[in-house]
């Protein structure tokens, strides 16, 4: 359905898709030159959301920052505040307490799976499906109920403190995510797989829609999702490990085709990879504190660090120069979306209308994530 | 009796209170399907099980401003929405309920139908032309090749019901399949031929799911590619009209499968008056549309029209020809 598109200048009009359309998912714009259903060129406006987050941080302290955090990616929350508090702590030199590092991953690997439900459903809703985004709001409910018992927030988190996390864990809280991943194991054949990835309709829609080449993902930094449907093994987790990922016993799920049907598989397997490591996570737990001692006011030498995390859509990069004082001199922050999106552009060249959208839904796009 | 001025004067009172019902509760239905599919609750608020939510919406609807945005064509603009009513409405009039309910036994009852049919494709048509709006025209193209694709393999699937009965009068093809469900076209058992039947059930009412502009094959106003298709730039009764029209298209379509493959009032066992099977097939039959809509994702605008050209018409000339034959051979 690609094919190469022969069109006269004056016969191409331009579609101004969003910043309010229901497939955008939040304010962004794609201005689509469009023959007739076929993309000619598509270009992506951002900006609509733009809040300066870097800029925040440079005038208020380090633990001031953390709440920003949380509002980038709202999604994947947790895996933002844990990549803001790593390049922290590499700068302070903080040790964490074990039983911390354990916390943080149940919690990001909960919160990763709240995101892949969300997008899944999201992603259906914009192949016109309605039922699946139910469904799955129906799981993801159970999780925030848990992810809320102990951060206190259900969607824009801020549980991590430099040095471990907010509070502990209870035993409610165990049983209940062991009693959720029984729950969400037993719905997954039945309610995602039989009823959706088997599904003609969207196989059809999926299969060979939107090819992503590796070449195309190291022009452009992809990383995440994108990356490993591209049959990349890349995952920030394993080849940069960080926390105490290194302990646990779990796959990079990688699929050579590049199209959207790999990402979509590359996402429901995670789904499982992340059950596998909270499993794991919770029998290994640790006694012990949760939070090492950190003086109020940190003022970490000054120096340039790097600290990445791998969140549901990439890898998450946290560059902090400091300067000695108690707030960062810069805060660079590298939001996986921003690259995964600029890719959209030469990718849709050619596609069909309802196929680009299907590309872009994808692609798993947070927008206030990409304008920070 | 048939002379008389009080007979049209009370079926026109009667389809056009069973219009309106039908109109406005099976968008009831339709919520109250699509949450139970979903596992909630939907509407429940207004009256015992939100029964009353039909009339708050209406009134909603009603004390709403129309809007006629600039750059659009003013009139085409106002006259779009009524002539997504008028046909399904006038469709009612040779519709048989029963066998004697039906205000007007006409002879080309079939014909006309099919004919009023495309006139709704048209409302579709003027209303995204004249929006002015970039999703409202594409979303008026994308009607017109899905209509043109869809009604060829249905027609071809009605001329072997009409070739079997013999009549292109629906009161006549109904009668002819009287007499418990192993007479019905679907079925066809009596024979020994036209067992195939089913091939054509299948077709037709694919094609008439597509031909309503249903999920899977709510191309025109598919909300995640063009917002809502030609209703964009619709507000107030206007889109309240599109919606009637819509959910009458539906019911029409049922009665029209119905009274075609399913024997129309003919009970399968013989017991209870015409008329209450007629509403009972009528109604599992938009059950099933709601519950195919809440289902499945949506196709795509492409391969949609390839479903149409490379398997549907192929299949229902095939179908036509053996029809054919075996009227010929028997």
């Amino acid at each position: 359905m690609t094919a190469p598109i022969i069109c006269r200048e004056d016969e191409v009009f331009v579609l101004n898709l969003g910043p309010q359309h229901p497939a955008t998912h939040g304010v962004l714009r794609v201005k689509l030159t469009m023959d007739g259903e076929y993309v000619v060129k598509a270009e992506p406006v951002l900006g609509y959301i733009h809040r300066m987050h870097e800029k925040m941080a440079e005038d208020r302290t380090f633990a001031q920052f953390m709440p920003n955090t949380a509002r980038m990616d709202y999604l994947h929350a947790l895996a933002y505040n844990h990549g803001y508090v790593l390049a922290v702590e590499r700068a302070a030199g903080i040790e964490v307490p074990e039983r911390a590092e354990y916390i943080r991953v149940i919690t990001v690997e909960l919160n990763r799976l709240t995101s892949h439900l969300l997008w899944w459903s999201a992603f259906l809703l914009d192949l016109g499906g309605f039922s699946p985004l139910l469904y799955a709001f129906d799981d993801r409910e159970q999780i925030l109920d848990l992810l809320e018992r102990v951060t206190g927030s259900r969607l824009t988190y801020c549980y991590f403190r430099f040095g471990g996390v907010y509070n502990d864990i209870d035993d409610d809280f165990i049983t209940g995510t062991r009693n959720f991943i029984k729950r969400l194991r037993s719905r997954l054949p039945r309610f995602y797989h039989d009823l959706v990835t088997k599904n003609i309709i969207l196989i059809k829609r999926l299969k060979d829609i939107g090819f992503v080449s590796k070449e195309q993902c190291r022009k452009y930094g992809a990383t995440g999702p994108l990356l490993r449907g591209s049959g990349v093994q890349f995952d920030v987790r394993k080849n940069e490990p960080y926390s105490v990922y290194p302990e646990f016993d779990f796959d990079i799920p990688v699929y050579e085709e590049g199209d959207s049907m790999a990402r979509y598989m590359v996402r429901m397997d995670e789904i499982e990879q992340s059950m596998r490591i909270i499993e794991q996570a919770l029998d290994k737990l640790p006694d012990g504190p949760v939070r090492a001692k950190v003086p109020k006011i940190l003022k970490p030498a000054a120096g340039d660090y790097y600290a990445a995390v791998e969140a549901a859509r990439g890898s998450f990069g946290c560059r902090l120069v400091c300067n000695g004082g108690k707030s960062p001199y810069r805060l660079k922050l590298r939001s996986p979306t921003f690259s995964n999106l600029s890719l959209f552009g030469e990718v849709a060249e050619g596609m069909l209308l309802a196929d680009a959208l299907a590309f872009m839904g994808s692609l798993d796009l947070v927008i206030p994530e990409i304008d920070r | 009796m048939d002379t008389s001025i009080w007979r049209p004067i009370l079926y026109l009172i009667g389809f056009m209170a069973f219009a309106g019902v039908n109109a406005a509760w099976l968008g009831w239905a339709e919520r109250k399907g699509a949450a139970h599919i979903q596992r909630r609750n939907g509407p429940k608020e207004v009256g015992p099980f939100g029964l009353w939510q039909p009339l708050a919406d209406g009134i909603k609807l009603m004390t709403k401003q129309l809007l006629i945005p600039s750059g659009t064509d003013d009139i085409l603009f106002r006259i779009a929405p009524i002539l997504a009513m008028i046909p399904a409405l006038t469709s009612m009039v040779v519709i048989p309920f029963s066998g004697n309910i039906q205000a007007r036994p006409i002879d080309l009852s079939v014909l006309l139908i099919f004919a009023l049919a495309s006139i709704g494709m048209f409302a579709i048509l003027l209303g995204g032309w004249a929006s002015g709006n970039k999703y409202a025209v594409i979303s008026a193209a994308r009607v017109v090749s899905q209509s043109i694709a869809y009604e060829i393999p249905m027609l071809i699937t009605v001329i072997t019901i009409v070739m079997i009965t013999g009549s292109m009068s629906l009161q006549d093809i109904a009668m002819s399949q009287q007499g418990g469900f192993w007479h019905w076209n679907i079925f066809r058992l009596e024979g020994g031929h036209f067992i195939y039947m089913w091939v054509g059930f299948l077709i037709y009412f694919i094609c008439s799911v597509a031909e309503t502009n249903r999920a899977p094959f709510d191309m025109a106003e598919a909300e995640s590619e063009l917002v809502a298709g030609y209703m964009t730039e619709y507000g107030s009764m206007g889109f309240g009209l599109f919606m009637m029209g819509e959910y009458l298209n539906i019911v029409v379509g049922a009665c029209m499968t119905t009274i075609l493959f399913l024997g129309g009032w003919g009970s399968p066992f013989g017991f209870m008056p015409g008329i209450w099977w007629f509403l009972i097939k009528i109604y599992i039959l938009i059950f099933a549309i709601i519950w195919i809509r809440w289902t499945y994702p949506r196709t795509q605008i492409y391969k949609l029209l390839n479903l149409s050209w490379k398997i549907l018409i192929p299949f229902s000339l095939v179908n036509l020809l053996v029809t054919a034959a075996f009227i010929k051979v028997f």
